[in-house]
């Protein structure tokens, strides 16, 4: 039997307790205690191999924590019995590959889960992905499909897509490393308006200049642990901890 | 004197050619034009053939093949997806399956159906007659490899296509029918042909069940021209029938795999 969910707006977003996972008998992450508000920007931020991007994926189980609680707007999404479909659609996900469906066309990509997962009629998922494919600046290439894209561009029909599920919030996957350094601007410009809007967002991320003017909350994780969190302009311009020091001083 | 390397190779290829027009001419001063034609291309008996070979053969291969591929592509998707499942007991199943009709000759399997089972169940037959049997057969053995074309496309497509259809919510199912399996089929469109074009030949091995003149596909009609007439014309008309079945259907191919290639 499938639970339902009972969604608490009140609650955080994001609550992720003692999380652990085994990649094999690879600890990649070594209980993580960790929440974002509703509404808050998190920046995720550290080395390449840190766990940030397994977290990340995590939250909507495309990893199986190993052992841990993490629960999305009051619903404990860890609990085998919770129907992980309905809590996916819920959560927007953006990919550093972009992973965009080349066999359909961009307002296919926008519209086939709206009625397959949202049950919205053809015309309302029409409406909903032309209204998102304006807000990133693509309302002309609808009839592309996405081989004939820029990397932004996929990158910005990807964000539409995931924001004509009507998610309650949108976790970023480094959404701008596979990106020529002339694109970056248009995807993160994307971003910050989200932000604006009030969209909740979790960020793993390298760009430390979005995570400075947008984030709330700035996390600095290494080797499977949080090492530093805080204000991201406190973070990135006083760092406390010396391994937060030493990646910083590498990357800025 | 040193020849260039482009001098070279242009005497070189100017002698395969002379070579090549010799040969031609000898086979064309050997061959008795007027036996030939009178053996292979006798106008009385391709004027007797038809329209027959047009209403019954032609149009009898056609079905056995549509019906035998039809269900070998619905048998060898299911086959598939049991050897990628994580239940144990589907990917064996599934893999003594294609191991065994893989490995087995078609003509063997048609035999098998037509008397093995009257043998096994007494008094039943494959049901459908004629149609059935080809139907079966050629699906048993098409599914069999088709099965695993299917895997392998299935496996080519991106890992991250299923996680980007999963994070949207949709289900396993879902997502393999509306994401993977229709890039899959792109992928695996060329062998695919080569599998319907097989079982196109494959069609004639059905003469093991003995066919009334209705049941006729190509081949055994060839042949009983042949006998009857006393001349290979009935053959060269078949044979030359299989290639309006199968080149058509190459272009066709070609087309689609163009238009796949531009939304690349």
């Amino acid at each position: 039997m499938m639970t339902e969910p009972a969604i608490d707006r009140s609650a955080a977003a994001i609550d992720v307790q003692d999380l652990h996972k085994y990649f094999g008998d690879n600890e990649v992450l070594k209980g993580i205690d960790f929440h974002v508000d509703q509404g808050q920007v998190v920046c995720v931020v550290g080395p390449s191999g840190s766990g940030k991007s397994t977290l990340l994926r995590c939250v909507n189980r495309l990893e199986e924590p190993t052992s841990g609680r993490i629960v999305v707007e009051g619903v404990e999404i860890t609990d085998p019995d919770v129907d992980v479909d309905k809590v996916r659609s819920r959560i927007g996900m953006v990919f550093q590959q972009f992973n965009l469906f080349p066999h359909l066309t961009v307002l296919r990509n926008l519209t086939i889960a709206q009625q397959r997962v949202r049950r919205r009629s053809k015309d309302e998922a029409v409406e909903v992905a032309r209204t998102n494919l304006a807000k990133v600046g693509l309302a002309d290439r609808e009839d592309a499909y996405p081989a004939h894209l820029s990397g932004g561009q996929q990158q910005r029909v990807a964000i539409a897509r995931a924001l004509s599920m009507s998610p309650d919030m949108m976790l970023f996957d480094e959404p701008t490393s596979a990106l020529d350094p002339e694109l970056v601007g248009d995807v993160l410009d994307v971003m910050r308006d989200l932000a604006s809007e009030g969209m909740t967002m979790m960020v793993v991320t390298h760009e430390m200049g979005f995570a400075r003017e947008v984030g709330h909350k700035l996390v600095f994780m290494d080797g499977g642990v949080i090492v530093e969190e805080g204000d991201p302009r406190k973070v990135l311009a006083d760092p406390q901890h010396e391994r937060t020091q030493a990646f910083l001083s590498k990357v800025l | 004197m040193a020849l260039s390397p482009r001098k070279r190779a242009r005497i070189s290829r100017g002698i395969q050619y002379a070579v090549l027009a010799v040969l031609v001419v000898a086979i064309l001063l050997a061959v008795d034009f007027g036996e030939l034609k009178r053996a292979f291309w006798n106008t009385e008996v391709i004027a007797e053939m038809f329209p027959d070979v047009l209403t019954v053969a032609l149009k009898n291969t056609i079905i056995y093949t549509a019906c035998g591929f039809s269900f070998g592509l619905v048998l060898g998707l299911v086959l598939a997806l049991m050897r990628l499942s994580s239940v144990g007991p589907y990917r064996w199943v599934a893999t003594g399956f294609i191991e065994l009709f893989r490995g087995l000759p078609a003509l063997v399997v048609f035999i098998a159906l037509t008397f093995g089972i009257p043998l096994a169940f007494p008094g039943r037959l494959v049901p459908g007659g004629t149609l059935g049997v080809v139907t079966l057969a050629l699906g048993l053995v098409g599914g069999a490899y088709m099965a695993e074309t299917i895997r392998a496309g299935i496996q080519a497509v991106p890992k991250g296509q299923m996680e980007a259809a999963r994070s949207l919510g949709m289900s396993h199912t879902r997502a393999m029918v509306s994401i993977v399996i229709p890039q899959a089929f792109r992928i695996i469109l060329p062998p695919l042909t080569n599998e319907l074009i097989l079982l196109t030949k494959d069609s004639s091995l059905i003469y093991v069940v003995g066919l009334a003149a209705g049941a006729q596909e190509l081949t055994k009609f060839g042949r009983e021209t042949m006998n009857s007439t006393n001349n290979m014309t009935g053959l060269v008309v078949v044979g030359l029938l299989y290639l309006v079945i199968t080149v058509p259907l190459a272009i066709v191919v070609r087309r689609m795999e163009a238009r796949a290639e531009r939304a690349r």
